[in-house]
C-alpha cells in the first residue's frame, strides 16, 4: 500500500511537472499542442523533468551510500563537505579555464569531490568518538572551510555573482542542450544497485565486513567514485541541492530498513518524488515567477531533518 | 591448527605484542585470559588478518595466512569482535544471512546457504525475533544475532572477542555449551577471550594467560587454574575450590 502510494505520487508529480509552466498549452486546440506544445516539451519541460528525476535519485542514493560507508545516519553530501567541494571544483575550473565546456568544469568538480571525500574518510578513521551528531558537525565545518576558500578566490577573481548561480540549486535554467551531463549519474546509480549487498555489508563496520571476506577499501572507493560523479553532475546541471541525500535515506530506513537490495529502489523513488514536489512548489508559489528549488528544499528538508534528529536520538 | 611465532605489534610507540608464541590445538575450546591491555584483542585481530603484525608469522594448517586471500580466509576463519553495534537497521535474519557472504559473495543464496541460516537462527533461539530490526533489540538479543551470523559462516576456526558481553547467565552458559559442542562434534577450533575466570575454568579445554604482550602460561585448564599462576597474571590473590570435580576461583577480597 505504501509502495503503491509512492509510485502513484511519483507519476502524478511527473505529469504535473510536464504540464505546469509559464507557457500555457491550449489543450483544446490540437494544432497549438503540436506546434507550441511540442517545442516547449522538447526544449524545456521534458529536460527539466528528467533532470529533476535523475538529480533526486542520484542525490538520495549518494546520501545512502555515504551513510553506509561512514556508519553514520547523518552523513550526506550536505553534511560531509561534498557539495562545497564540488562548488570549489567548479570555481577552480572557472578561474583557470574560463569559457570551457560544462564537461571540463564537471571534471574539476568530480576531482575535488573525490579528494574531499577521501580526506573526510581519513578524518573519520582518526576519530574515536563515533557519536551520531559529532561526525556530521565535523563534516559541516569541513564544508564551511572549503566554502570559505571558494568565497575568498571568488572575491579575488571577481566572480562572486557568477558563483551565486550554482550556490543555490535551480532547475529553471535546465534546457535541451545544457542538461545532458546529468545522465552521468545514471551509471553511478546502477553500479550502486549491482553492489547493493556488498554496500549493505559495509554498514556492519570495517572489521566485520573484512572478516566476511569483503574487499573493504576497493568497495569504499567504488562508493566514493559513484557519489562524486553524481554530486558533480547534479551540481553542474542544477546547482547545490541540500538535504535530499540526508532526509530521504533516513525516512526510507525507518520504514524499510538498511538492506540496500530492498531499500535502494524506494530511496531512489522517494528522492525523485520529493524533488519533483519541491520543484513544483517552487514554480507555483509566486507564479508566473519561480523560487530557486534550493530555497524550497532547504525549508522543507530542514524541517524534516529536525523531526528525524529527534526520532533517531530517541532510539539510537 | 593455528600457530603463532614471535609476534610483534606496536601502536605508535606503545608495544602491545612482544614476541608472542603459541600453538592452538585443533578441535578444542581455548580461552584467552589476562588483564586489560595484555594484548588479547590485538592477538585475535592479527590472527584474523584485520591488522598487520610488525614482525612474526602466523600459520593456519601450516599455510602462512598472508598468502591466503581474504576471500578464502573468510571460509576458514570467522571472527566476532567485541562491540559490533552500528546504527544499521537490518532484520535479524538479514544479518545472519551475511554469514553466508563468503560463499555466495552477495549473490543469490543457495539451498545450503538458506539451510545454514535457518539452523543458526533456530540454534540461537532467534526464531520469534528473526523479523525484528537489530536496533530495536536488547543488547543480549543483538549479541545472539551476531553469534548466529558467525555460526552461519560455518568455519573451521572461530575467534570470539568477549562473546559473553551483554549476555545474561542463561545465554552465557548456553553459548559456552554450544561452543564446546562445536569443538567436540565438528572438530572446530574455538578461541575466545573471556573475563569471567569461572566460565573459562568450566568450559575450556585449554587456557592461555597473556601478560605484557606474551603468553605467560599456556596449558590445559587444570594446569592453569592454580592460585600461583592466576596471581601472577592478575596480581590479586585467588583461592581455588574444588567442588564436584570442578574448579572454582574466589577472588572477591
Amino acid at each position: 500500500m505504501r509502495t503503491f502510494l509512492l509510485i502513484f505520487a511519483f507519476f502524478i508529480l511527473v505529469l504535473a511537472s510536464l504540464l505546469i509552466g509559464v507557457k500555457q498549452i491550449d489543450w483544446a486546440n490540437f494544432n497549438s499542442i503540436i506546434e507550441s506544445g511540442s517545442l516547449v516539451f522538447k526544449v524545456s519541460r521534458f529536460p527539466r523533468t528528467i533532470a529533476l528525476i535523475l538529480a533526486g535519485v542520484g542525490l538520495s542514493v549518494s546520501g545512502l551510500i555515504m551513510q553506509q560507508i561512514s556508519l553514520n545516519k547523518f552523513v550526506s553530501p550536505t553534511t560531509a563537505g561534498t557539495l562545497d567541494a564540488a562548488k570549489l571544483g567548479i570555481l577552480v575550473g572557472l578561474i583557470f579555464f574560463p569559457g570551457t565546456s560544462n564537461f571540463t568544469q564537471m571534471s574539476f568538480a568530480f576531482l575535488f569531490t573525490i579528494l574531499a571525500s577521501l580526506v573526510f574518510m581519513q578524518m573519520l578513521k582518526h576519530i574515536k568518538q563515533r557519536s551520531l551528531i559529532y561526525i556530521p558537525l565535523l563534516g559541516i565545518m569541513f564544508g564551511n572551510v572549503l566554502a570559505a576558500i571558494g568565497t575568498f578566490f571568488g572575491y579575488r577573481f571577481d566572480i562572486i555573482q557568477n558563483m551565486e548561480t550554482w550556490l543555490i540549486g535551480d532547475f529553471s535554467k535546465v534546457l535541451q542542450g545544457n542538461y545532458e551531463l546529468i545522465y552521468i549519474s545514471l551509471p553511478a546509480v546502477i553500479l550502486t544497485y549491482l553492489y547493493a549487498n556488498k554496500l549493505t555489508a559495509l554498514g556492519l563496520g570495517e572489521e566485520t565486513a573484512k572478516s566476511l571476506g569483503l574487499k573493504y577499501n576497493t568497495l569504499v572507493f567504488i562508493g566514493l567514485i559513484s557519489i562524486s560523479l553524481t554530486v558533480s553532475a547534479v551540481m553542474i546541471t542544477a546547482g547545490a541541492i541540500p538535504f535530499l541525500g540526508l532526509i530521504v535515506p533516513n525516512i526510507i530506513s525507518l520504514f524499510y530498513g538498511d538492506n540496500l537490495k530492498k531499500s535502494l529502489p524506494y530511496t531512489a523513488l522517494l528522492g525523485a518524488t520529493l524533488l519533483l514536489f519541491c520543484d513544483i512548489v517552487s514554480r507555483l508559489l509566486i507564479y508566473p515567477f519561480e523560487i530557486p528549488i534550493g530555497l524550497t528544499i532547504s525549508i522543507i528538508g530542514g524541517i524534516i531533518f529536525l523531526v528525524l534528529i529527534r526520532k533517531r536520538i530517541r532510539y539510537a | 591448527m593455528i600457530t603463532v611465532k614471535d609476534l610483534h605489534k606496536k601502536y605508535g610507540d606503545h608495544p602491545v605484542l612482544n614476541g608472542l608464541n603459541i600453538e592452538f590445538p585443533k578441535g578444542k575450546v581455548i580461552s584467552l585470559i589476562g588483564g586489560n591491555g595484555a594484548g588479547k584483542s590485538t592477538l585475535l585481530s592479527v590472527i584474523s588478518k584485520l591488522i598487520d603484525q610488525d614482525k612474526g608469522q602466523i600459520t593456519l594448517s601450516k599455510e602462512d595466512i598472508t598468502n591466503i586471500s581474504h576471500k578464502d580466509f573468510a571460509k576458514r576463519l570467522s571472527f566476532l569482535r567485541q562491540s559490533n553495534f552500528t546504527h544499521i537497521r537490518l532484520k535479524v535474519h538479514e544479518l545472519v544471512a551475511f554469514g553466508r557472504f563468503p560463499y555466495n559473495r552477495g549473490k543469490k543464496m543457495s539451498k545450503e546457504d538458506k539451510q545454514k541460516v535457518e539452523e543458526a537462527i533456530t540454534f540461537m533461539e532467534l526464531d520469534n525475533i528473526a523479523n525484528s530490526y537489530l536496533d530495536e533489540l536488547s543488547g543480549g538479543q543483538r549479541q545472539r544475532a551476531y553469534l548466529a551470523m558467525i555460526l552461519a559462516q560455518d568455519t573451521e576456526n572461530i575467534l570470539l572477542d568477549e562473546p559473553l558481553n551483554n549476555l545474561d547467565m542463561k545465554y552465557s552458559v548456553q553459548i559456552m555449551k554450544t561452543l564446546k559442542k562445536f569443538a567436540r562434534k565438528q572438530g572446530k577450533t574455538v578461541i575466545l577471550i573471556v573475563h569471567d575466570i569461572n566460565i573459562a575454568s568450566q568450559y575450556s579445554d585449554y587456557i592461555a594467560a597473556l601478560k605484557d604482550g606474551v603468553v605467560q602460561h599456556f596449558g590445559t585448564t587444570d594446569e592453569i587454574i592454580k592460585p600461583r599462576i592466576l596471581k601472577d597474571i592478575f596480581d590479586i590473590d585467588f583461592e581455588v575450590i574444588l567442588n564436584r570435580g570442578c574448579k572454582f576461583c574466589l577472588y572477591y577480597n
